[in-house]
C-alpha cells in the first residue's frame, strides 16, 4: 500500500469542507434511504400508498369549506377545490422537506452515533424521498385537473408549464435549506422544534397557497413578495390556470435566495456534524 | 511495517449536566471569544474523569493526550475499566464525534464496528437489511452483491431473508447484524466488544472471524473488550486506558496481567450487609461475603495461576452442627462442584469468618457464579444464600500449556501431571 494519508481527523475542520468526491462514494447508500423511508411508511397498511392522496384531498375539502365557504376568499375564478389543491401540492412539498429535514440530526442519532457517513447524505435523501411523494400527489392533482378541464370549466394550461422542474428545485432547495439550517440549531436547543412547526404553519399563512396574491392590497404585495415561496407558489398557479403572467423578477429572486440559503445551510450543517453527538 | 494509524496529542472534553440557560451562557461566551479570536475558555479547565469522585468542574477529559501509532496489520486490544475512554476514542476513529484538540492521521479507510445492526430497520425484510446496513457501514452495492450469499450463509438464516427482520428471533437479528459487518473489508477495522452477541456457538465462529480478519487478511484491527480471554487470544498488544490516558501499552498478556493487579476496587465480588437487610432466617444470617487473593485483598478478576478464597462471615443464632458451604457454577449454568464446611465440631451461636482456598490451575479461564449458603444436614436446610460473580481470566504464561496458545476447553484446567519419556 502506497503511503498516502487517506484520511485526517482534527477538531476544527475548515468552514467549505464539503467533501463532494466521499459523498459521491456513498449515491447508494443515498437510495436506499429513498427506498427505505418510501417503503417502510406504509407497511402493514391496508391502503398504503393510497394515503398519500387521502391527505392533500381532504385539506384541500377542509380548505374549501373554512376559506371558501365561510370566509368567502375568492379564488381568482378558479374552481376553489383545485385552487386548494395547487397550492397546497407545492407547500406540502415545502413544509415536509423542511419539517423532516429539520429533525434530521435528532431524529437520526441513533445511526449517527454508531457509524459514519457523509451526514449530507441523510437530508438529501429525504429531500428525494418527499419528491416521490410530491410526484405522487402532483399526478392526483392532474387527474383533478383534467376533470375540471373536461367539464369545461375555466382552466388553461400555458407555457409557464415548462418552468416546472425549475419551481419544483427551488421548492426543495428552501425545503432543504431551511431544514439545514434548524436541523443544527435544534440539535442543541429543542425549543426550536416547537417554534418550528408552529413557525411552518404561520409560514403558510404569509404565502399566498389559500388566497391568489392579487388579493392582498397593493402595499402589502410586495411584504408577501419578499416571501421566497410566494413566487413559486404564484408561478405553479401560473402554469396551470394562467391568470397572471410570470414574473420573472421574484422567480430570480427566490431561485438567488435559494441558491444562498443552501450554501449557508450546508456551512451550518457541516459544523454541527462533527460534535453533535455530544450535545444531542 | 509501517504505521497505519497516527494519533497524536488526542484529547476529548465532555461537558456535564443538563443542556439548559445556563448552556447558552456558555455558548455565547465561547462565540464571543471566538469572535475576538480569543481561544475557546473553557478549553483550559477540566477535570481528570473519574466518575466516583465529586467533581468541581462541569467540564471533564474523557481523553486526555493520547499519543498511539498503530502500524499495519497490527491488532490491538484496549482495555480500561468503565468510563477509562475506551468507546471515546473509537468514537473519535471512527468520526461519530470529532476531538476537542490533536489529530489522527489514516493511511487507509477505517470501518467501525461499535454497534451491530444499526440502521436496520424492522419493516424490511433480511435481504434489504443486509443492503441498507452495509451500505451505512461503507461498503458499495456492488460489494454486497458479490459477498450476499456469503453473508446470509454466514448468519445461517437463508430461510428468512424475504421475511421482515421484526419478525426474526433476536438471535437470528444479531446473527444476521454481526454477518454483514464481519464481511468489510476496511484497511483498519474499530471493534467495540461486539462479540458478545448471539450463542455459544455464533460467537465462536465471530471470534473465528475476527482472527481471520485481523491474521489471514492482515487487516490491522482496534479492539475494545472487557473479556480479557479474548484479548489476550485476539491481540498481540494492548493499550491500558485508566481516566482518559495512557496507563500502559505493550505486550498482551503482560498489560493484562499488570491490569488484573490493580483491579481490586470493584464491589460485584463482595457484598456487605447491615443488620437489617442481610440475608437471614431465624436460624443464621449472612454478614458479608468476599473474593480475596492471598493476601486477603478484594479481587473482581482472578487470572488462571492465581490462588484466591472466599471469605464468607455469617452469625449463628442457635447451636448447630452445620455451618458455611458454596456452590460454584459456570454463568451458563453448569454446575462444578461444591464444597462444604467439613469440620464435625458443634458451633455456638455467634459470629463467625470461613475461608475456604482454591488453589492456583483449578478452573479455566471462564465466568463463574458462586452461592454461597449457611445450610444445617439431615434433614438438609438451606437458611440463608447469596450469589456473587466472577471471571477467570487465561494467561498465556500459565506453565500448564506448553506452547499451544489456542483456546484451552473445559469448565476446569487442573494441573496434572504428565510424564513422557522416549521409548
Amino acid at each position: 500500500m502506497d503511503k498516502k494519508i487517506y484520511q485526517v481527523i482534527t477538531p476544527k475542520r475548515h468552514l467549505l469542507s464539503l467533501n463532494l468526491k466521499e459523498l459521491f462514494y456513498y449515491k447508494d447508500l443515498l437510495w436506499l434511504f429513498v427506498r427505505r423511508d418510501f417503503v417502510s411508511v406504509y407497511k402493514q397498511t391496508i391502503l398504503g400508498p393510497i394515503w398519500f392522496f387521502i391527505q392533500p384531498v381532504l385539506s384541500s375539502l377542509v380548505f374549501f369549506v373554512v376559506f371558501n365557504k365561510f370566509g368567502k376568499i375568492p379564488t381568482d375564478g378558479i374552481p376553489p377545490f383545485l385552487f386548494y389543491m395547487a397550492g397546497l401540492t407545492a407547500w406540502n412539498y415545502f413544509s415536509t422537506c423542511l419539517t423532516t429535514t429539520s429533525g434530521v440530526f435528532v431524529g437520526n442519532a441513533g445511526i449517527f452515533g454508531k457509524v459514519y457517513f457523509p451526514r449530507l447524505i441523510t437530508p438529501i435523501s429525504i429531500v428525494i424521498s418527499n419528491l416521490i411523494k410530491f410526484g405522487i400527489q402532483f399526478a392526483l392533482f392532474i387527474i383533478i385537473y383534467l376533470y375540471y378541464f373536461f367539464i369545461g370549466y375555466n382552466v388553461s394550461i400555458n407555457y409557464a408549464v415548462l418552468l416546472l422542474p425549475i419551481m419544483i428545485f427551488i421548492i426543495a432547495g428552501l425545503g432543504l435549506g431551511f431544514g439545514l439550517v434548524f436541523s443544527a440549531l435544534t440539535t442543541k436547543y429543542r425549543d426550536l422544534t416547537f417554534l418550528l412547526t408552529f413557525g411552518v404553519q404561520l409560514f403558510m399563512y404569509a404565502t399566498p397557497v389559500i388566497y391568489p396574491l392579487s388579493e392582498v392590497p397593493v402595499k402589502f404585495q410586495n411584504v408577501i413578495k419578499l416571501n421566497p415561496m410566494t413566487s413559486v407558489i404564484e408561478t405553479f398557479k401560473t402554469a396551470f390556470f394562467g391568470t397572471t403572467p410570470v414574473d420573472w423578477l421574484s422567480l430570480a429572486y427566490s431561485f438567488g435566495f435559494m441558491s444562498i440559503l443552501v450554501f449557508i445551510g450546508i456551512i451550518i450543517f457541516n459544523r454541527t456534524e462533527q460534535n453533535f453527538m455530544d450535545t444531542v | 511495517m509501517s504505521n497505519i494509524l497516527e494519533i497524536e496529542n488526542l484529547s476529548k472534553q465532555y461537558r456535564l449536566g443538563t443542556v439548559g440557560t445556563g448552556t447558552l451562557g456558555h455558548d455565547l461566551n465561547r462565540w464571543w471569544h471566538r469572535v475576538r479570536g480569543k481561544d475557546d475558555p473553557y478549553l483550559k479547565i477540566g477535570e481528570t474523569n473519574d466518575r466516583s469522585i465529586k467533581g468541581n468542574s462541569e467540564y471533564v477529559w474523557a481523553l486526555k493526550d493520547i499519543n498511539l501509532t498503530i502500524n499495519e496489520g497490527e491488532v490491538l486490544g484496549i482495555i480500561g475499566k468503565n468510563g477509562a475512554g475506551k468507546s471515546t476514542l473509537l468514537k473519535i476513529l471512527s468520526k461519530v464525534t470529532g476531538p476537542t484538540t490533536g489529530t489522527v492521521k489514516a493511511y487507509g479507510r477505517i470501518a467501525s464496528l461499535l454497534e451491530v445492526g444499526t440502521g436496520f430497520h424492522p419493516e424490511l425484510s433480511g435481504r434489504e437489511n443486509i443492503y441498507l446496513n452495509g451500505a451505512i457501514l461503507g461498503m458499495r452495492k456492488h460489494e454486497i452483491t458479490r459477498k450476499f450469499d456469503e453473508i446470509v450463509d454466514f448468519a445461517g438464516v437463508e430461510r428468512y431473508i424475504d421475511t421482515p427482520v421484526k419478525r426474526y428471533s433476536s438471535g437470528m437479528y444479531v446473527r444476521l447484524a454481526f454477518a454483514v459487518a464481519a464481511h468489510l473489508e476496511p484497511e483498519i477495522l474499530v471493534v467495540d466488544e461486539v462479540l458478545a452477541v448471539g450463542d455459544a456457538d455464533f460467537q465462536k465462529k465471530a471470534i473465528g472471524k475476527m482472527k481471520d480478519v485481523s491474521k489471514g487478511e492482515g487487516r490491522t484491527v482496534l479492539f475494545v473488550s472487557h473479556n480479557m480471554g479474548s484479548i489476550n487470544s485476539l491481540c498481540k498488544n494492548s493499550v491500558w486506558l485508566e481516566n482518559g490516558r495512557v496507563k500502559e501499552i505493550g505486550e498482551s498478556s503482560l498489560i493484562i496481567n499488570n491490569y488484573l493487579k490493580n483491579y481490586g476496587e470493584a464491589k460485584s465480588t463482595s457484598v456487605n450487609w447491615n443488620n437489617e437487610n442481610r440475608p437471614q432466617d431465624s436460624f443464621a444470617a449472612l454478614n458479608s461475603i468476599r473474593l480475596i487473593d492471598s493476601d486477603m485483598n478484594l479481587k473482581e478478576l482472578f487470572s488462571v495461576d492465581d490462588n484466591f478464597g472466599i471469605e464468607i462471615c455469617y452469625e449463628l443464632k442457635k447451636e448447630t452442627k452445620g455451618g458455611a458451604n458454596f456452590l460454584l457454577s459456570t454463568q451458563d449454568g453448569t454446575k462444578v462442584f461444591q464444597s462444604l464446611e467439613n469440620s464435625s465440631e458443634i458451633f455456638t451461636p455467634g459470629i463467625y469468618k470461613s475461608i475456604c482456598w482454591f488453589p492456583k490451575n483449578l478452573l479455566n479461564d471462564d465466568n463463574y457464579m458462586i452461592t454461597a449458603a449457611i445450610t444445617t444436614h439431615n434433614p438438609t436446610q438451606i437458611h440463608c444464600s447469596y450469589n456473587l460473580f466472577f471471571d477467570v481470566v487465561d494467561s498465556k504464561s500459565s506453565i500448564l500449556r506448553g506452547n499451544y496458545m489456542g483456546k484451552m476447553h473445559g469448565v476446569i484446567r487442573p494441573a496434572l501431571k504428565w510424564e513422557t519419556k522416549r521409548i
